[in-house]
């Protein structure tokens, strides 16, 4: 293969320019929708995997209450058993690295002339570390907090914003159920949630400042969940299932009673999530590659066209002593090449339109290495493949039929 | 004297519809170094057959063609384009130039086979346009320049790679008179001068009278083969 050869191909691509850029056109849609399609896949997983990490990691949440209580089946939270003592049994385990006893509630919040209605938590400070969230300013409330139920808040950044714009919250006092409360520390944003709820929403307060202060509570100490940090990824079916032992023991149930709790394994669903979104944006890279095959199957016409038209020049390039891998060469270069330049305009447009789409939809797109590269080398395999049934039957004409034909 | 070509007891058939045809019936010749053979006969004596099959273009049925001390027969395909690169010039009836490329990349367009780089191409191939008297074109397109010029140009791409035989079936076909002299008087020069061997089918016989040696096919066979004699040339 000889630069001389590169620059026929050259040539005989220029001779019929209108023909050689609409089968080019075929490889630059199917390349630029292959990368346009896993572009916006990759942006959609990209965001569910930060909305996954601002979960918290290795999460587990014990609700209270089974699935089914005495033939009554009931929703997880139906029946109040978990404790705050159950929490600190929990924290215990040696596959646990925190857990924090959660109850909730919903209250107005109010300082000055701004108010909100929002979401109350009230929890331990283990909670911050299980949900890995950060202050960004101020203080979390400490276990000295919790064990004097100290009227203190900790506010989620929208709320924040809502209650004190500009001002700085820290060490103002905000008024909850008409009792005030002194703001200690405003939490990071976080973000939505897989659900698409805004996480920043919420405030959070010592875990009995809530039971006996806000909400009250039937049973002092009852909470409706708690959230379980475990070790680590590879310890959180063993630290499920030392948790179900240890809450089944403390609650005394015997073998045939059902659990009165239900453990949920976060990561488990996250990963769910994840593998789904991973699944869509293969499906939506299938569906664009369909294109760049059918750009192939035009490139294949084009060139059995062009065999054909030029089948006397093959038979003159055969008299004077082209060997079949000559020709063979020859048309598989032009079939290559205008594959990729195809596919390099292609490119070019995915990575534009890709652009355009997050400009004007508000979809977070991601175009990929790999994606280029996996596209050049389809385009490439593309053009060999589809060019070489056209080469090989130019290569095969016999030279007197070839010479003859007019 | 060295045998450029000898053919033994060739035949030739066709598969047709209309059943085998027997094109070639036992040929024998030899053509030795240096000489200037004009084939005659009528439409269908298989003449063209002939030329094809000294051509290496297409395959003997039965008979032997030793060409340059080469059996076609035991040759492949590849080595037989092999051998018509080295020895063989074709020169066609309709120039059978290609219509992208200009002259230059035209003539050099066997040693691109022939495995020869592209400076020594481009000397080589404006050298011999020199030759034929084009060197003032070489950047022309083969559309660009009149039908004798084209001629010149091919006969050009056949001498390119110093071949020992050059193979002109109807040259001068599509040429007028005083054009077609001309084109004759340069294969004559290249006899002469280079002492190439020339094999020439034409069905004028004042073309044919530029030749030393005259075949004549009739049906298949060989019916005449002598010296170009002068009643020929008085009959034109």
């Amino acid at each position: 293969m000889s630069l001389a050869m590169l620059f026929e191909a050259w040539r005989a691509m220029g001779a019929n320019r209108l023909r050689t850029f609409l089968t080019m056109l075929g490889m630059v849609i199917g390349v630029g929708a292959v990368i346009v399609m896993s572009a916006v896949g990759a942006g959609t997983q990209a965001k569910v995997k930060d909305s996954i990490a601002s979960m918290g990691s290795n999460l587990l949440i014990v609700l209270a209450g089974s699935m089914t209580s005495g033939g009554v089946r009931l929703g997880s939270g139906g029946v109040q058993t978990l404790t705050v003592s159950d929490a600190t049994a929990i924290e215990e385990l040696d596959t646990i690295s925190a857990a924090a006893p959660t109850t909730a509630g919903s209250a107005q919040l109010i300082y000055q002339s701004a108010n909100w209605y929002t979401q109350v938590t009230g929890t331990t400070p283990s909670y911050f570390e299980v949900r890995d969230w950060e202050l960004e300013s101020g203080y979390p409330f400490m276990d000295s907090d919790v064990r004097g139920a100290t009227r203190v808040v900790v506010l989620g950044k929208t709320i924040a914003q809502n209650l004190f714009g500009d001002e700085d919250p820290i060490g103002k006092t905000i008024r909850i159920k008409n009792s005030p409360y002194l703001v200690v520390g405003v939490l990071v944003k976080k973000g939505q949630s897989l659900d698409g709820r805004d996480q920043d929403d919420t405030a959070i307060v010592p875990i009995t400042t809530a039971q006996t202060k806000l909400f009250g509570s039937q049973f002092k100490g009852v909470v409706r969940f708690i959230m379980v940090e475990a070790l680590g990824e590879s310890v959180m079916d063993k630290a499920e299932k030392e948790m179900g032992d240890l809450l089944r023991q403390r609650h005394k149930l015997r073998e045939s009673v059902e659990d009165d709790f239900t453990i949920r394994n976060l990561t488990a669903l996250a990963n769910t999530a994840e593998e789904t979104t991973k699944a869509m944006s293969l499906m939506l890279a299938a569906i664009a590659s369909i294109s760049l095959l059918v750009g192939g199957i035009g490139i294949m016409n084009i060139m059995l066209v062009s065999v054909t038209e030029r089948t006397r020049e093959i038979g003159i390039r055969i008299a004077i002593g082209a060997k079949q891998r000559h020709i063979l060469v020859q048309f598989l270069l032009e079939a290559l090449m205008i594959s990729i330049i195809g596919c390099l305009i292609g490119v070019c447009v995915g990575v534009g339109g890709a652009l355009l789409i997050q400009k004007f939809f508000a979809i977070s797109v991601a175009v990929t290495q790999s994606s280029i590269l996996i596209s050049f080398a389809v385009a490439t395999g593309v053009g060999v493949f589809f060019g070489f049934y056209p080469a090989r039957k130019a290569a095969n004409l016999e030279p007197i039929e070839a010479l003859r034909y007019q | 004297m060295e045998e450029v070509i000898k053919i033994r007891n060739l035949s030739k058939n066709y598969h047709t519809d209309a059943g085998e045809v027997n094109v070639l019936k036992g040929v024998d010749i030899t053509i030795e170094k240096g000489e200037f053979v004009a084939i005659m006969g009528p439409s269908g004596s298989g003449k063209s057959t002939f030329m094809n099959i000294l051509g290496c273009l297409d395959k003997v049925t039965s008979g032997n063609y030793v060409l340059g001390g080469k059996d076609t027969n035991s040759l492949s395909r590849d080595e037989l384009a092999e051998l018509r690169n080295h020895m063989i010039g074709f020169v066609f009836q309709g120039f059978n130039l290609i219509p992208r490329q200009n002259l230059i990349d035209n003539v050099a367009l066997p040693l691109v086979y022939a495995g020869v780089n592209t400076h020594d191409r481009k000397i080589r191939a404006k050298e011999i346009l020199k030759s034929v008297g084009l060197e003032a074109f070489g950047t022309y397109l083969p559309n660009q320049i009149s039908g004798g010029q084209q001629q010149r140009v091919a006969i050009a791409r056949a001498l390119v790679n110093r071949p020992k035989l050059i193979l002109a079936d109807e040259p001068t076909g599509n040429l007028d008179t005083k054009t077609s002299e001309e084109i004759m008087q340069l294969f004559c020069d290249l006899n002469e001068k280079e002492g190439i061997t020339i094999v020439l089918v034409t069905h004028e016989p004042d073309i044919a009278a530029f030749a030393k040696r005259l075949v004549n096919f009739v049906d298949g066979k060989i019916q005449h083969d002598g010296p170009t004699s002068l009643h020929v040339k008085e009959n034109t």
